[in-house]
């Protein structure tokens, strides 16, 4: 049982999470995830980057979005509540040393993970640019946090309600251009979002990171749920990744496969909400 | 169908026993093996194949004596030989006989600490019945004594009197060992090395503990209440056990020697990630390894579709490629989580198949379709990028292979379309990577097993290895017998320190 320390509303479906969890606080490093269930029993394995972790407190940061049934179930869960399956840490760390200039693209909640990798490619001396993007004002999270630790920072909406009006891959494709090139590039967000940053540095030859998030069951390296072509390989993002080469990862295939199960998903999460609206006029 | 009742087998059997009892001590051999071999009573395939109820009922007492009455008591003991935890099976044997169950248990007990596990899940028709004097008198291994069904019956017996023995643990030694996974290969170095009065942590990766007991095997071969009521034994014994723990990453392996002081750690974390057939359209949606198929309906629940979160992927028509006993259980399972047509696609022929004779035939009476000699060439999908067919090719036997068995050879041309929505693929597991991948000092084969000696001691001081961890994908009671054997080098290594640290004393 793992207990929640902390909790805040970042926007209107993404929270913030401190667990206690000493001995993941004290393993981890920057790329590495978590599974955590609500329900020991019935309960989903959903995994989770860890955005921050305090050895002190004895504690890990998690920032989720509410997409379906599961996390919705965990986003009403409050300080003080217990998580009754957390595990980890799992997943290969993000390689970290001195490469030079290295741009950071984060879209939507994928700022979360990204955060302690920019962090710690920072303190490796890196130059470090900083691209975050939404699709509206609401959903930019850890701009603060962004900002604090980047050489450049450029912030856009699809939107354009803040910031740059532009998709992220605008002001990409403007630093590869650059003379001298960025040495790499870090991208972290929706697939299809990992897909087109990954195609916009593909002619300029500029190696592209990509952090996949796919379903997952054990995360241990035994289901093979998770895997992907990378290359004419398959890959295990659970032992093999999280982190691959963007040039060489099929993301059309992993696309379809995200979506396996989505209208069981949506069918399991409506009822759930219809549930609670019953529930809540029977009080009534 | 001629599905025989429970009812119609225990009144057989309560009708024959009167007359065996009046003379139990008096057959001759002869007279023993013209005994009826028990039939094990099982639910009706129409009822089970739509429930996840255990499939095989156990015998009824009377048939359990009957069946032990066949037993000659011969002196060659080749069953006890058989047994990788030799068991000293004709005496328990006789001892149901005689009635005397819970003498009968207690020798069961001497070698085995999970028999309602074993008795389930062994393979006993390759092992201790497969040299059964009475089997070789009738000319026919399945007319064997049932060994297993016998153990089955004794430990359900234990555990309906609400008593089971508790076995007794030595004095405290204050030494540690820690036990790397929970599956069966753990749980009885566990149990072995806590006997002895050391202090045992178990380590498990999931929130439940069992390994593949729980989230491979499905309760309708081993219900999830047996796996418990084992593990219940080494809580009460004192062994600690930590849930949600991955060692290699949660803590590293050499840490636990290190920094918190254990003197012995055992991995057995088990198969590891599965193999796929390297076909075109594998990686379409409603292409499943048999292991994550399994996991999401035993571990996670997903058959109990109104209570679970974890969705499993709705079928019609399912094809399961693999000859093994997770092809059986993946196609079965398929068959009660509403699939109309499950065929099992297996590219030799059916006496070359490697699952148990009896859960071929539970399958076949529950309405799996075999296809022999023929095989998968390449799944096809449709513009969403899920299954919609399989293209199979049938093979002839040519020559015998390395293996022994005749290998089987592409006929020319022989393409067929088969209609699937859903491929589970069973063909077999590599090695877990994670402790290879966190603990490069302990040495591996080219396939990342580990490489053990003859005590399993690995090629790092005090860490010792077993279960499919060392020997690929085996079986339940192959991982146990590696598992008593490095619990035993563990306590002898432990016993040897502690003879000199008190010397030291001194």
């Amino acid at each position: 049982m793992s207990k929640i320390l902390f909790k805040n509303q970042l926007s209107k479906d993404v929270f913030l999470m401190r667990l206690h969890a000493p001995l993941i606080a004290e393993e981890r490093s920057a790329g590495q995830f978590i599974i955590l269930q609500v329900n020991e029993d019935y309960g989903e394995r959903i995994p989770l980057t860890i955005a921050d972790a305090d050895t002190k407190e004895g504690s890990i940061t998690i920032i989720f979005q509410v997409v379906g049934k599961s996390t919705t179930l965990l986003s009403e869960l409050n300080q003080g509540d217990g998580i009754p399956t957390l595990v980890g840490p799992l997943g290969r760390p993000t390689h970290i040393e001195n490469f030079g200039t290295v741009v950071c693209v984060g879209g939507g909640i994928g700022v979360a993970p990204l955060h302690p990798i920019a962090q710690a490619l920072k303190k490796a001396g890196n130059h470090v640019i900083t691209i975050i993007g939404a699709r509206t004002k609401d959903l930019i999270i850890l701009e603060e946090e962004m900002k604090s630790i980047a050489d450049e920072f450029i912030l856009c909406t699809d939107d354009g309600s803040y910031g740059r009006k532009a998709l992220v891959t605008e002001p990409l494709k403007e630093i590869c251009e650059r003379n001298p090139k960025p040495n790499m590039v870090i991208a972290i967000g929706p697939p299809i979002m990992m897909k087109f940053c990954s195609e916009t540095t593909r002619p300029y030859e500029v190696f592209t990171q990509v952090s996949l998030n796919t379903i997952m069951v054990d995360g241990t390296g035994m289901c093979g749920g998770c895997r992907v072509n990378v290359g004419k390989e398959i890959k295990f993002v659970c032992v093999d990744g999280p982190e691959f080469d963007g040039h060489k990862v099929d993301f059309d295939n992993m696309m379809a496969r995200l979506n396996s199960y989505k209208e069981i998903e949506r069918a399991a999460h409506a009822c759930y909400l219809e549930a609670e609206i019953k529930e809540k006029e029977a009080l009534q | 169908m001629n599905h025989r009742t429970l009812e119609e087998l225990s009144n057989d059997a309560k009708k024959l026993i009167a007359d065996y009892v009046s003379r139990i001590d008096d057959m001759k051999a002869k007279e023993r093996t013209k005994i009826p071999a028990q039939e094990m009573p099982a639910q009706d395939p129409e009822v089970r194949s739509h429930n996840l109820e255990e499939v095989a009922l156990g015998y009824t007492m009377e048939q359990a004596r009957i069946e032990a009455m066949r037993c000659i008591q011969c002196v060659k003991k080749t069953c006890v030989e058989d047994c990788p935890v030799k068991i000293d099976i004709p005496r328990f044997i006789n001892h149901i006989a005689h009635e005397e169950f819970q003498d009968a248990a207690d020798v069961i007990k001497e070698a085995s600490l999970l028999p309602a596990i074993c008795g389930r899940v062994c393979p006993q028709e390759t092992q201790c019945q497969s040299n059964c004097a009475v089997g070789k008198a009738l000319k026919d291994v399945d007319k064997s004594v049932a060994i297993g069904r016998l153990e089955r019956f004794i430990a359900d017996w234990e555990r309906s009197t609400g008593k089971i023995a508790v076995p007794e643990v030595k004095s405290e030694t204050g030494k540690k060992v820690a036990v790397v996974g929970s599956g069966p290969a753990g749980l009885v170095v566990a149990a072995d090395c806590r006997r002895e009065g050391h202090h045992v942590t178990i380590f498990e990766a999931f929130h439940k503990l069992g390994g593949v007991l729980r989230y491979g095997i499905p309760e309708f071969r081993l219900p999830n209440d047996i796996i418990d009521k084992e593990i219940e034994t080494l809580t009460a014994m004192g062994v600690e056990i930590k849930t949600n723990f991955v060692v290699g990453r949660t803590r590293k392996l050499l840490d636990l020697i290190n920094k918190d002081g254990y003197h012995a750690v055992f991995v057995g974390t088990g198969a590891g990630l599965p193999l796929f057939m390297g076909i075109e359209g594998e990686s379409l949606v409603g292409v499943f390894s048999a292991n994550e198929y399994l996991t999401r309906a035993n571990l996670m629940r997903a058959f109990e579709k109104e209570k679970a979160d974890t969705p499993i992927y709705p079928s019609k028509n399912v094809a399961v490629l693999g000859g093994g006993n997770v092809a059986m259980d993946s196609a079965r399972m398929a068959k009660r989580l509403g699939a109309e047509n499950v065929y099992v696609v297996y590219r030799r022929t059916e006496k070359e198949m490697p699952a148990r004779k009896e859960e071929v035939e539970h399958a076949k009476e529950e309405g799996i379709e075999f296809y022999f000699l023929q095989n998968a060439k390449r799944i096809l999908g449709d513009d969403k990028g899920k299954v919609n067919a399989m293209e199979c090719l049938r093979y002839e036997l040519g020559e015998p292979d390395e293996s022994g068995r005749r290998r089987p050879v592409v006929v020319p041309n022989s393409e067929f379309l088969l209609d699937v929505d859903t491929v589970i693929v069973a063909i077999g597991n590599s090695s877990n990577p994670l402790i290879s991948q966190t603990t490069p000092e302990i040495k591996v084969n080219k396939w990342g097993n580990i490489l053990v000696d003859e005590t399993q001691k690995t090629s790092s001081d005090r860490i010792f290895a077993g279960g499919d961890i060392v020997l690929g994908a085996a079986t339940v009671i192959l991982a146990m017998g590696e598992g008593r054997r490095a619990a035993s080098a563990i306590n002898k290594m432990l016993a040897e320190e502690i003879e000199k640290e008190k010397a030291a004393m001194n």
